[in-house]
């Protein structure tokens, strides 16, 4: 059985399309057939993180307005197995998809992958809600501050309305929480939210806690999500969050310090 | 005394909530060949995908001039297919007199004879001639130029995700960092030039290249993009 993952936030800029990206290469490392969408129709940033844009040809509103068939605009990734992207149109807008058209390539690619990750927009509107409406889970992406917070607490609202599942009285849209940018020495100077108080708002299971990582940019400036670099910190956060994902039960990292021994201040003295 | 010469038809025809006037445009036309091919619009998709935009709601004339002698296809249907696929059929042109019934039972304007007799070869010479458009201005991700009478010419930076189409040849003096689609009415010949080629995709007459295929000691040079058969050469400008 196919699953639709849709990876949103409500609030711009909190690392959904690094999110998107990392978790669809991770979910293909681990041997399902994964393709991710980019619904930011007009905005296109996907393919440039997973580093395709030199290869897009055609793109996800050509499947829909302008009969381009799927398997020509289906990018395949060239370092992981099964893995494709479906990049979007950067001269449309979010009006170029229509619910019938997306319905119809969402049936097409159940058909052909086990997981369909979509990577939202930024925002509340129609762009949206077109990449919750077929989920089947949401990974909702939330930086540890306030406004972040608010805006993916009213993104859960959104999806348990306007969901097809909340629409036709399915099973609900399975909700996960995923904390990004992640700073500890932030937050125990209080500058940042803790993941507790997060919890405690948002109430629903954390998937994972990504760290602020520099090579987080780096990555996304030569086009490779993040879960390829081994040296990253937040690549194996988002690798623990996909065997999370997968059903697996992985205790939570970089949530608190880690003690300092004897060997890491001789370390920091030579360096 | 001033001679007072108001044309009495010059002051009614003022007040007409109308004017006529003679209208020249150039319209696309879809001559057909074989109608009845069952691969005819999958064929057809195929042909426009390089330039969906431009063909997108374009008005075009349907050329029965090699079927003419043919009876008439099911002509109801044949327009609610092109209307499908986001063309808009007018009128039909070098038709029969079965033909220029059929096209009048379904609403279809008929065109007089076109200038060229149907013929299944392609037009010897290709068809541009008119100014072309220059942009002076940097042409943003996201936008779309099409100069659809003759070249292009662009005197600042094409951004990533901005296409330009020309049916002539697309020329930029400045970095091409989007796409360019030369020829896009079919002129094999058109040509795309640039200063600095560090272009998404190039097109000439249907046949593409992405920016992962082209060579990297081009980029960031000065280029002429030719179409050679199946394949697009860049060359460097000295």
């Amino acid at each position: 059985m196919s699953k639709v993952i849709v990876v949103t936030s409500g609030k711009g800029g909190v690392g959904k399309t690094t999110s998107a990206a990392a978790i669809a290469t991770g979910l293909a490392q681990r041997g399902h057939r994964t393709v991710v969408i980019d619904f930011d129709v007009g905005l296109r940033n996907l393919d440039l993180v997973m580093g395709v844009e030199r290869r897009v040809v055609f793109d996800f509103v050509n499947v829909i307005n302008d009969g381009i068939r799927l398997n020509q605009a289906l990018i395949k990734d060239k370092r992981v197995e099964g893995l494709y992207i479906l990049p979007t149109s950067q001269t449309r807008d979010k009006d170029a998809l229509t619910r019938e058209g997306v319905e119809r390539v969402m049936e097409e690619l159940k058909e052909q992958f086990d997981y369909i990750v979509c990577d939202s927009p930024a925002g509340i509107e129609k762009g949206a809600q077109m990449a919750l409406y077929y989920a089947d889970e949401a990974i909702v992406v939330t930086n540890p501050e306030i406004s972040s917070v608010r805006d993916s607490d009213r993104m859960l609202g959104i999806i348990n309305s306007r969901s097809r599942r909340a629409e036709l009285g399915l099973d609900p849209v399975r909700s996960h929480m995923l904390l990004t940018r992640y700073d500890l020495d932030r937050v125990q100077r209080g500058d940042m939210l803790k993941l507790e108080d997060v919890v405690e708002i948002l109430a629903i299971p954390v998937l994972g806690v990504i760290p602020n990582d520099p090579l987080v940019l780096q990555c996304s400036n030569i086009g490779m999500p993040v879960i390829l670099e081994p040296k990253s910190r937040a690549g194996s956060a988002y690798a623990d969050a996909v065997r999370r994902l997968l059903g697996e039960d992985v205790e939570l990292r970089f949530t608190k310090p880690e003690r300092r021994g004897l060997l890491d201040w001789f370390m920091r003295r030579s360096a | 005394m001033r001679a007072e010469a108001r044309a009495t038809t010059g002051r009614e025809a003022s007040r007409l909530p109308f004017r006529i006037r003679g209208s020249m445009q150039t319209l696309l036309a879809l001559q057909l060949l074989d109608p009845e091919d069952p691969a005819f619009f999958s064929e057809l998709v195929a042909k426009i995908a390089y330039a969906p935009e431009f063909y997108r709601d374009a008005p075009i004339l349907i050329d029965v001039g090699p079927v003419r002698g043919r009876p008439p296809i099911d002509l109801e249907a044949f327009i609610a297919e092109l209307l499908r696929h986001r063309l808009r059929p007018v009128g039909l042109v070098n038709a029969s007199e079965t033909w220029r019934e059929a096209a009048q039972a379904v609403g279809l304007a008929v065109f007089p004879e076109g200038a060229e007799p149907p013929s299944r070869r392609p037009p010897a010479q290709p068809v541009r001639g008119g100014a072309a458009m220059v942009v002076d201005r940097p042409v943003r991700g996201g936008e779309q130029i099409v100069a659809r009478e003759g070249d292009l010419v662009v005197l600042a930076p094409v951004g990533h995700g901005a296409e330009l189409a020309a049916v002539g040849h697309v020329h930029v003096y400045a970095p091409l960092r989007g796409r360019a689609f030369a020829g896009i009415e079919g002129d094999e010949r058109a040509m795309i030039f640039c200063d600095r080629l560090e272009a998404e995709l190039l097109s000439i007459a249907g046949v593409y290249t992405v920016a992962e295929e082209m060579d990297p000691r081009l980029l960031g040079a000065r280029v002429r993009v030719q179409r050679r058969g199946e394949q697009l050469v860049v060359t460097p400008l000295s």
